[in-house]
């Protein structure tokens, strides 16, 4: 990430009260210069929830590649609205606000998520060492958090005469099933012959 | 033949655009490049077709989910949270252009100027738009409405302080919005300007790579 973003502005730090008549700022602003002087402080406190916002952006892209492919997960965050415009104060501490809360409500999903998926491991572990035990139970891809079809699955050898003899085994299965295309079986151009299977044109040989 | 010592149209250094002081201030990296090319709009040729589909190749889903943690696409969604935009609601332009992917299944050809964006904005991932050179006057830049401030297209007119995109003389959309329909390119557009638009976050030569890869697809 672009660190320029992120980068906190340098402000000193005041670590005493500068005692009366020593200081060359005075106590208030005089008449007439209050307005530029406070507009110059509620813009370096905007540049610095800008940069706090940056921060969180960041974290919720983080969140949201790592999320994948879970579903059902909220990531979205609401803005002030109207347009682009320049946010208040206000406005943007209400950004920043409401990334921090979706943050931390997506982040306990994700743990809520993460226990789940680890006890789905463990069942999956458990069916392999003891089929019988757990007759007709699936677990897939899903369930552990993985992209994917595959699944596994609890059923008996040679179906009903593996039933009556306790022949129980996990299966596991191939993947997601491939794609059909114009490859399989039918050619769009019916002079080209498809790659698999019968062609519909009965004079053109598959190849 | 081209003389050797000028650079060929489309590799001329974009000509910086203007950003009113006041938007300078509030975002300092906040500015506009454009490049003007003798080219319009229509169906796209089938070289610039090839290209798109040979796109389509190289982004699948798994770049679009990426895409967020790429630096350039976030810094346009950080800009567009500190401008009121809801990146989820209003998409970067580069997060549109993937989705429209995802949904159509490959970079579906449109015509000419938007397909050369496309190729722009996904190669590079800056904001990109186009307009019809002709019906723009002056320099383009960035600053903000004033009050009762017409937006053709429009019934009601723009409120105070919206940050448009525009030209010396009117405006010429809101910022990350579509253009005008008047300023759009058409068939008949003879010369397209391409523009821009960077945030901080997004170095120059971005910006630049993306207006050259927009017109030299343009001129293909």
């Amino acid at each position: 990430m672009p660190q320029e973003l992120l980068e906190r502005i340098e402000m000193q730090e005041v670590t005493s009260l500068p005692s009366e008549g020593s200081s060359l700022v005075p106590p208030a602003p005089p008449e007439g210069l209050g307005t530029a002087l406070f507009e110059r402080d509620d813009r370096s406190a905007r540049t610095d929830l800008r940069r706090q916002i940056a921060a969180m952006e960041s974290e919720l892209g983080e969140l949201f590649a790592s999320a994948f492919p879970r579903t059902g997960l909220e990531f979205k965050v609401p803005a002030p609205g109207g347009g682009p415009r320049i946010l208040s104060m206000n406005e943007l501490e209400r950004v920043r606000d409401s990334l921090a809360t979706r943050i931390c409500e997506v982040k306990t999903h994700l743990d809520e998520y993460g226990r789940a998926e680890e006890a789905s491991r463990e069942m999956i572990e458990r069916m392999a060492q003891d089929p019988a035990g757990h007759k007709w139970l699936r677990v897939s891809n899903e369930h552990i958090g993985e992209p994917g079809c595959r699944h596994w699955h609890s059923r008996p050898r040679w179906g009903i005469l593996g039933m009556a003899m306790g022949w129980w085994r996990v299966k596991v299965s191939s993947g997601c099933p491939l794609a059909e295309g114009p490859a399989f079986g039918r050619s769009r151009n019916r002079d080209v012959p498809p790659a698999f299977g019968r062609s519909r044109n009965k004079d053109v040989p598959p190849a | 033949m081209a003389d050797p010592e000028l650079p060929s149209q489309g590799e001329a250094a974009p000509e910086p655009g203007w950003v009113a002081p006041e938007l300078t201030q509030e975002f300092p990296g906040l500015r506009v490049a454009t490049t003007t090319v003798d080219a319009g709009g229509g169906r796209s040729p089938a070289a610039l077709k090839a290209s798109l589909k040979e796109l389509s190749n190289r982004f699948g889903g798994r770049q679009a989910i990426m895409l967020r943690q790429r630096p350039i696409p976030w810094a346009y969604r950080v800009f567009f949270r500190h401008i009121a935009l809801d990146p989820d609601e209003t998409p970067t332009p580069v997060e549109q252009v993937s989705l429209d992917r995802m949904r159509d299944g490959r970079f579906k050809s449109q015509d000419r100027v938007r397909d050369a964006l496309t190729m722009g904005i996904i190669e590079v991932g800056v904001a990109l738009q186009a307009v019809d050179a002709a019906k723009v006057e002056g320099a383009l830049g960035l600053r903000l409405s004033t009050e009762e401030e017409a937006l053709e297209g429009r019934v009601t007119p723009l409120e105070a302080g919206k940050i448009v995109l525009a030209d010396v003389k009117r405006v010429l959309g809101l910022l990350f919005g579509p253009p005008v329909a008047s300023a759009e390119p058409t068939k008949s557009t003879e010369r397209t300007t391409l523009i821009a638009i960077g945030v901080k976050g997004v170095p120059d030569i971005a910006l630049e790579e993306g207006l050259w890869v927009a017109a030299t697809a343009l001129l293909s």
